[in-house]
């Protein structure tokens, strides 16, 4: 789950890592009014996602009147994907230098990995490619967390001067945050050395760890909405992983690879597929309402239903299938393919009840269905 | 990890629905299930099974476990694997999807030291055709599983079935099946897993079942550049949008990180033959001489 800046700011803050004064606006006339008192200040479009600079939005303002200019041409605007209805204005600072600041999962080490650079503002590849000896990391312990001594000594390459002990209380508390919050990735970048001393957050991307919502209700509250379609959050509230494509092949199968699989089949046939959809795992027994997802879709023009069962039984699911196709009796061809546990009685189901005989393999039910979409 | 018939298994969850399911599936294959685990049941006997509190009174009780299977609900896995390294497990079978991160690498990082190897989280198990199996395949079905000399390993266990049923299909059977799973941090990794088979010497060739996310088959690309034993691969995820995740958690593509091609080029670099389909991987594997598929199991 991501956060917008705002949000994620206000988290930074509560951590102890100083932040700019801001309001979060609604409106014109209250990005106006926040800018009356903040003076020179920054407006920023409030967007999961990152490139929104480029995207014009974040504009700079000296008083109200341009406030005003800059908040109508950003409320409203699509970046993204995502229509930008909240506005960020921040007092603007004065700049020495921009410095990059991470806490994230790194996945190959399987631990937390702490992440400088004295390269800021621009994305961590392009520091990576541009500056790669401006990079420092801290490899961290999950069950000890980050010493401090240790980031303070790895840092003594950064030239920071008499900013290293404030850049070090940063990636400390950022690490704390990281933890407490259970993220994947919290980033500060820019993070601001001042022209006058002292440190800001100009910017944050916080990224939380969707398995661990569950223990982070508060948080899971005032995340950014997933930009979905909806469909997807159709099945999202039956508990379904539901993708919309743009093909016109209806895909329904069981597990994550068999499904990505029965895709690239489809594509590897010359046709494409309208839609992710894997009922694997305990959603096996949700056929029925997975085939009514598959079938609402309107570009559908045949389906391809793909099971392969081992803790998913195929009898429970072909049960499924049958029942949804009678009662909403589409007038689309539907091909099978069915192997696995509960095959037998699968196969036997889908013959009486629907009169279809299914393929041996997927390669050809697959191929089938491409022809019979057109 | 590679199960063997005289490996000592514990079910962690054994009372439960799937635990008790499966435990009755892995029993009658031939597994060796020496002891099941509910705190709440310590005492009872889940069928033949004797029930403890924890791993470690099972393996204070009875002397020792090799291998434990969790059949534990995401919020509670850490626990359960902390109890399982404590007791001295070897093998630890984390099939439960959707724990979160944090905990996987608290997991990993209690594990290691002790010398415990996990496999998973999120994995379908291990099959030893013939011998033995932990987890949620369906081992005991002859149409997708005969011992035999290919070794799998699969990140899926819904596409692993098939490509086993597609070898079983054309005359081949199974050293083993390797579920190594589908989270973006496992415990055991392809590279890992292809070690082990170009090891085992029941093995003679070995199919990889990748898919999209990650730098898995990237980082064994060196390994396979090494190995003696001709490995054959299909790679899920090729027709898959970027930047969503497709059902696993770690099948996502970011910028071009975890890509279908990034990872063909990669193995096909180190030698692999990567092919289009399921029903390809069958074709494109060296068929071993003396080797008779009617003959019977």
């Amino acid at each position: 789950m991501d956060f917008e800046e705002a949000e994620a700011k206000e988290l930074l803050g509560q951590a102890g890592i100083p932040v700019p004064p801001g309001e979060l606006c609604l409106d014109v006339e209250a990005a106006a009014a926040a800018v009356r008192r903040l003076g020179r200040s920054a407006v920023k479009a409030q967007v999961p996602s990152g490139k929104r600079g480029k995207a014009g939005g974040i504009r700079l303002v000296d008083d109200a009147g341009q406030a005003r200019a800059a908040a109508k041409a950003i409320l409203g605007m699509e970046i993204a994907g995502y229509r930008i209805e909240r506005l960020l204005v921040e007092k603007c600072a004065s700049i020495a230098q921009e410095l990059y600041a991470a806490v994230l999962t790194d996945v190959e080490s399987r631990a937390p990995v702490v992440l400088f650079s004295s390269a800021g503002g621009m994305d961590i590849e392009e520091i990576a490619a541009e500056r790669p000896h401006s990079i420092f990391r801290v490899p961290a312990d999950i069950a000890r967390g980050v010493e401090r001594a240790r980031v303070r000594s790895v840092l003594q390459g950064a030239a920071l001067g008499e900013d290293l002990d404030a850049v070090t209380d940063v990636l400390v508390r950022l690490y704390e945050l990281y933890s407490r919050t259970d993220a994947e990735l919290v980033e500060i970048n820019p993070l601001a050395r001042l022209r006058g001393g002292g440190l800001l957050a100009l910017d944050c991307k916080l990224s939380l760890d969707d398995a661990a919502l569950f223990r982070q209700p508060e948080l899971a509250r005032r995340g950014a909405p997933e930009r979905t379609t909806e469909l997807e959050r159709r099945a999202r509230s039956l508990g379904l992983k539901y993708i919309e494509l743009p093909g016109n092949v209806g895909v329904l199968a069981n597990g994550a690879g068999l499904t990505m699989t029965t895709m690239d089949v489809i594509e590897h046939c010359g046709g494409a597929p309208a839609n992710f959809l894997e009922i694997g795992g305990d959603a096996y027994t949700k056929a029925e309402a997975a085939l009514g997802l598959v079938l609402a879709n309107p570009r559908v023009k045949s389906v391809i239903v793909n099971f392969c069962g081992a803790f998913a039984r195929t009898d429970v699911m072909a049960a499924g299938v049958v029942e949804a196709w009678q009662k909403l009796k589409p007038r689309l061809p539907v091909f099978f393919s069915v192997h696995g546990t509960g095959e037998e009685e699968a196969v036997e189901l889908i013959k009486q009840r629907l009169r279809i005989e299914p393929f041996d393999r997927m390669e050809d039910a697959v191929r089938a269905a491409v022809e019979a979409a057109g | 990890m590679i199960v063997r018939r005289s490996d000592r298994v514990v079910v962690q969850g054994i009372t439960g629905r799937q635990g008790s399911f499966w435990t009755e599936k892995m029993l009658a294959y031939g597994t060796r299930i020496v002891a099941g685990v509910n705190p709440k049941r310590a005492g009872d006997m889940h069928g033949e099974v004797p029930v403890y509190a924890s791993v470690r009174d099972a393996a204070r009780e009875i002397g020792g476990v090799d291998t434990s299977v969790m059949f534990i609900p995401p919020s509670a896995a850490l626990s359960a694997a902390e109890d399982a390294v404590a007791a001295g497990v070897r093998l630890l079978v984390v099939l439960t999807e959707h724990i979160p991160s944090h905990d996987v690498m608290r997991m990993h990082a209690l594990a290691a030291p002790a010398g415990c190897r996990i496999v998973g989280p999120n994995t379908a198990g291990l099959v030893t055709p013939g011998e033995a199996f932990v987890g949620i395949m369906p081992a005991f079905n002859r149409r997708v599983f005969r011992p035999g000399s290919i070794g799998v390993i699969s990140r899926s266990g819904s596409l692993g079935t098939l490509i086993c049923l597609n070898l079983v299909d054309a005359g081949h059977g199974q050293s083993a099946f390797i579920g190594i799973g589908g989270d973006p941090m496992l415990g055991t990794t392809v590279a890992d897993a292809l070690k082990e088979f170009e090891r085992d010497r029941k093995t003679e060739a070995i199919v990889l079942v990748g898919e999209i996310g990650g730098a898995m088959e990237e980082a064994a690309a060196d390994t396979i550049a090494a190995m003696r034993k001709p490995v054959v691969s299909f790679i899920a995820g090729r027709a898959s949008p970027p930047g969503r995740k497709m059902g696993h958690a770690g099948a996502i593509v970011m910028g071009s990180r975890g890509s279908y091609w990034s990872k063909r080029h990669a193995l096909e670099a180190a030698g692999v033959r990567v092919v289009d389909t399921p029903a390809a991987v069958a074709e494109a594997l060296p068929r071993s001489p003396g080797f008779d598929p009617r003959e019977p199991a």
